[in-house]
């Protein structure tokens, strides 16, 4: 067993007792790193002087008997699209090629006085674009269990870094799936939080009523740890909730009796991969052996959800990315013979089929005189979806489905089809335009050996029933201790 | 044919808060090029507005001040278009629910009463501003302006004149700073004048087409551009034309409005509701708390001039445009106990002083318990009307007051009997020819005499006793 094979909370263990060292656990990561993200390509930006100098400031701590902080001296991911002061941030974008932030995201300022080791910054679908990190404007990201498929998106890096031991625990981001969705991918645990439990401040934004912070880490404790560290209101972010965080690990127990899942009948359709089904019903019923009450729920306007996202996600995107204009920072292109021409030629060149695409879906979303077919009529159908799961909770404390509609699919199986790649996200999406957490965790293995997600979903503010019901079934279960063989 | 014109006014006032509105930054002015910056209003990816309350007090501050309905709900949303001093492809403005709906203000006009609605109020961020290097060199942009905070204050189309839309431009300037949320100066860009420009047939119903004028940045101009903007448009009309819907600027140096865009160009801003600030709440206490540090208003003064002074509404609008003019008027009238002496004394001589050394009232040497001493030696026949004059002049140079002034020049009024009547006989003795044929019936030359009687008394003679003595000389 290597150092890099470790968890959060295992490392921490050894840290306190003084098995280990911040820098011996930090050179094992980084010696990973080396040995497999060739094959894995997780990382757009690797820290590692950074990191060695954070660990031995770690070690100092250590030493002097502070060692209150789970995170101190643990090497974590932080993906490409939170700020980093004095580190490049480039959102897997040409256009934020050589961006170098002036200032820290929240949670990387968090996680700093935490005492973490940053090791580097994980590849994405840029701006968070895309379902498989394929939309990266530098290299696609291989999922660590089979190198010829994805590892999902748009937190492939985070994702696939976690499940390659690239990292102890990462950051990702999710906007309509894309924590949860390459957690299920690569076989690890991630939670999106409620939107405004973690600041967004310094998240570039791809659209802000969706956007949320979150853990991709090993296992069920480890999400529960790095979520203590980055919840809380920020008062840099008036969207981020004015609401005391708990101490999440608390949540963490093995009982789950008089819990109530329910299962939402719109998920579990004709045509549904049976393997998936399989895995998922499979789960349901290890938790009702642990004393969980399932029953039967129904979310009527789950339809509506792919579309409802592709207005206001894209429409909201189309503003946040006006921004990169070429004047003030990031690509600008040569030779351009007038103002408009600059700022046409520096978007065009700078930005990828994706984004463009999405910034045009959102840019006709919003214009004059169609308004309120598609955004207004987007905003209605997102209140039906966030009333159907209000509705549903009265009645249950948790949700279970699939996380995603397969296992990881093969590189450019979809990319072809925009629309296909879409679907991707049709179990996830909904979550986001409801505002409520959901988490991803491991519940079984394809024929293929691929890792199948099973996705736990709260209330409001209520991410301690998911980490509750999530904890018991790890524990009950084997799946998170799987590794990929690289 | 005859055309009235339909004038509507979107100002935008900035106000004077310490800090921009959505980020620490200071709004000073005036400082080296991006100074006053901070990743927030520099648009940097990731970050986040966070909404100074300052702003919200002002602007609801504002909303009572001109009889508005303010929102207990109102929201913040983008206006999206691109250009080098928005550096977030974005501006944060409101929309579909600004702060203030519904208002008016009160203007003067001929001496009547004119009330003019305000569709709206709403906040919003400022841009920066580019600069642009001689031909050949860069364009830079400083965005130490970007994200001040911005009222726009939208009029109804109830303006009819470019005299209407002078004097509802000086009431709201006025509102603002006594209300202290706006220094309220247009040639410091501070208090900034798009006009909406339509004419129609006297007597008609319906609105013209509309030719929207940017870029008007003085008082001067607003009254210069509405006038050329109306011309225009008639002469089109006469000419069996039909006036097109666009955007126009004003060119203050020739005087002339000409076409930026048409409304084909018009851009598409795309507004949407602001997803990174949550909705502004102002509850009914926080209105009552603000409504409860509103001053005494331009219309509530000048209605209490005219009132409680016997003034003309002309005068009380003058007087009360100012909350320094309005002090020092009022000072002055109960000191003197003559009103309308004292209101026809600071809106000519005292005025026509100050506008000459561009001086405020603040900084006027004559404080009002010496020009209401002044008035009073008028009355009492200390010194004539005409003589105070000079004394005016002189305390005004010397800080001196008016006894002191009086008594160093020895412009003693002159109400010695004997003495009048002995500079009569001289000037009597002088101008025979004139003499006779007064009595001869040409009465016109009585001013002639009196003229010459001032002239020899340098002033200080009492007129009435002039007049008196003079008639009773000449008709002897």
């Amino acid at each position: 067993m290597e150092l890099y094979h470790l968890t959060i909370h295992e490392l921490h263990d050894m840290l306190k007792k003084g098995e280990t060292t911040s820098l011996a656990i930090t050179e094992s990561v980084l010696g990973r790193i080396k040995a497999v993200d060739d094959k894995v390509k997780a990382y757009l930006t690797v820290t590692g002087d950074i990191a060695r100098t954070q660990a031995q400031a770690a070690d100092k701590r250590i030493k002097a008997g502070d060692t209150s902080s789970p995170l101190l001296g643990i090497p974590i991911a932080i993906k490409d699209n939170m700020c980093t002061e004095g580190i490049r941030t480039t959102c897997a974008s040409k256009i934020l090629a050589n961006f170098v932030p002036p200032y820290d995201a929240t949670v990387v300022r968090k996680l700093k006085e935490a005492g973490m080791v940053l090791c580097g910054k994980p590849n994405m679908d840029e701006f968070a674009m895309g379902s498989s990190t394929e939309n990266s404007g530098f290299f696609i990201t291989k999922n660590p269990w089979d190198l010829e498929r994805i590892p999902g998106g748009s937190s492939g890096g985070s994702a696939a870094a976690v499940a390659a031991d690239e990292c102890i625990g990462s950051l990702g981001s999710d906007t309509g799936g894309s924590i949860r969705q390459p957690a299920s991918c690569c076989g690890v645990v991630g939670l999106k939080p409620t939107y405004g439990r973690v600041s967004r401040y310094g998240l570039v934004a791809f659209a802000s009523s969706l956007d949320q912070i979150g853990p991709i880490t090993k296992d069920v404790k480890d999400t529960a740890l790095l979520l203590n560290v980055i919840a809380g209101h920020d008062p840099k972010d008036s969207t981020s909730a004015n609401i005391p965080a708990p101490d999440f690990t608390k949540a963490l127990k093995k009982e789950v009796k008089g819990l109530k899942i329910g299962l939402p009948k719109e998920y579990f359709i004709e045509g549904m991969d049976p393997e998936v089904e399989k895995a998922i019903r499979g789960a349901v019923k290890t938790l009702e052996g642990l004393g969980a009450k399932v029953v039967e729920v129904s979310l009527p306007h789950s339809d509506y959800a792919v579309a409802t996202y592709y207005i206001l996600a894209t429409s909201e995107a189309s503003s946040n990315l006006a921004r990169y204009d070429g004047v003030k920072y990031g690509f600008r292109a040569q030779s351009a013979k007038d103002l408009l021409e600059m700022y046409m030629k520096s978007r065009s060149q700078g930005f990828g089929s994706e984004v463009k695409r999405r910034i045009m879906l959102g840019t006709y979303a919003l214009s004059a005189g169609y308004y309120e077919a598609y955004y207004k009529k987007g905003q209605q159908a997102r209140t039906l979806i966030k009333r159907d799961f209000d509705e549903a909770f009265k009645s249950v404390d948790v949700i279970a489905t699939p996380t995603a509609p397969t296992a990881a699919f093969k590189i450019g199986e979809k990319s072809a089809d925009p629309l296909q790649m879409y679907l991707s996200d049709i179990f996830t999406i909904s979550v986001n335009l409801a505002g409520i957490p959901g988490m991803s965790l491991p519940c079984g293995f394809t024929k293929g050996n691929l890792p199948i997600g099973l996705q736990l979903l709260g209330r409001h503010f209520n991410e301690e029933a998911i980490l509750h019901a999530a904890y018991a079934y790890e524990q009950a279960t084997e799946w998170h201790k799987k590794k990929p063989k690289l | 044919m005859k055309y009235e014109a339909v004038i509507g006014l979107e100002v935008h006032a900035q106000l004077q808060t310490n800090t921009k509105i959505f980020c620490g930054c200071e709004t000073k002015f005036g400082e080296d090029a991006n100074t006053h910056t901070c990743p927030v209003c520099i648009g940097m990816p990731g970050v986040l507005p966070v909404l100074n309350k300052k702003a919200v007090e002002f602007i609801v501050k504002t909303g009572l001040a001109t009889h508005c309905t303010i929102s207990s709900y109102s929201r913040f949303a983008r206006k999206n278009y691109f250009y080098p001093d928005l550096p977030k492809g974005y501006q944060i403005s409101q929309y579909e629910l600004p702060v203030c709906e519904h208002g008016h203000v009160e203007i003067v006009v001929d001496g009547k009463i004119k009330r003019i609605g305000l569709t709206r109020i709403h906040l919003e961020e400022d841009a920066g501003k580019n600069l642009h290097q001689p031909e050949g060199g860069a364009s830079l942009v400083d965005l130490n302006r970007a994200g001040t905070p911005l009222m726009e204050i939208v009029s109804e189309p109830d303006i009819r004149t470019s005299e209407e839309a002078s004097e509802y431009l000086k009431k709201l300037r006025a509102i603002l700073r006594y209300i202290e949320v706006s220094d309220a100066d247009m040639e410091k860009g501070n208090f900034r004048c798009d006009a909406n420009v339509s004419i129609r047939p006297v007597g008609a119903k319906e609105f013209g087409t509309r030719a929207e004028v940017k870029n008007v940045n003085s008082f001067k101009f607003v009254q210069k551009a509405l006038e050329y903007e109306i011309k225009r448009q008639a002469q089109i009309l006469d000419d069996g034309g039909k006036v097109i819907q666009e955007t126009r600027l004003f060119d203050s140096t020739k005087g002339v409005t000409f076409s930026m865009r048409s409304k084909e160009e018009a851009h598409d801003y795309r507004y949407f509701p602001e997803p990174d600030l949550v909705p502004i709440v102002v509850s009914r206490e926080t209105v009552e708390a603000i409504r409860k540090t509103i001053p005494e208003l331009p219309d509530a003064r000048r209605e209490r001039f005219a009132k409680d002074y016997g003034l003309p509404e002309y005068d009380a609008d003058m007087l009360t445009q100012s909350r320094a003019t309005a002090a020092y008027f009022e000072e002055t009238a109960k000191l003197s106990g003559q009103p309308k002496v004292a209101s026809n004394w600071i809106m000519g001589e005292l005025m026509r002083l100050l506008n000459a050394e561009s001086k405020e009232i603040e900084d006027c040497p004559i404080r009002p318990d010496r020009l209401a001493r002044m008035i009073k030696m008028i009355n009492d026949g200390v010194i004539s009307t005409k003589i105070a004059k000079t004394v005016f002049e002189e305390m005004y140079k010397t800080g001196k007051d008016a006894e002191t002034v009086v008594k160093e020049q020895g412009l003693v009024q002159v109400s010695d009997t004997g003495a009048i009547e002995t500079i009569i006989d001289e000037v009597v003795k002088a101008n025979p020819a004139q003499a006779s044929d007064y009595k001869a019936g040409k009465e016109k030359l009585f001013g002639f005499f009196v003229g010459q009687v001032m002239k020899a008394s340098k002033g200080k003679a009492n007129p009435e006793l002039v007049n008196q003595l003079l008639k009773k000389k000449l008709t002897e």
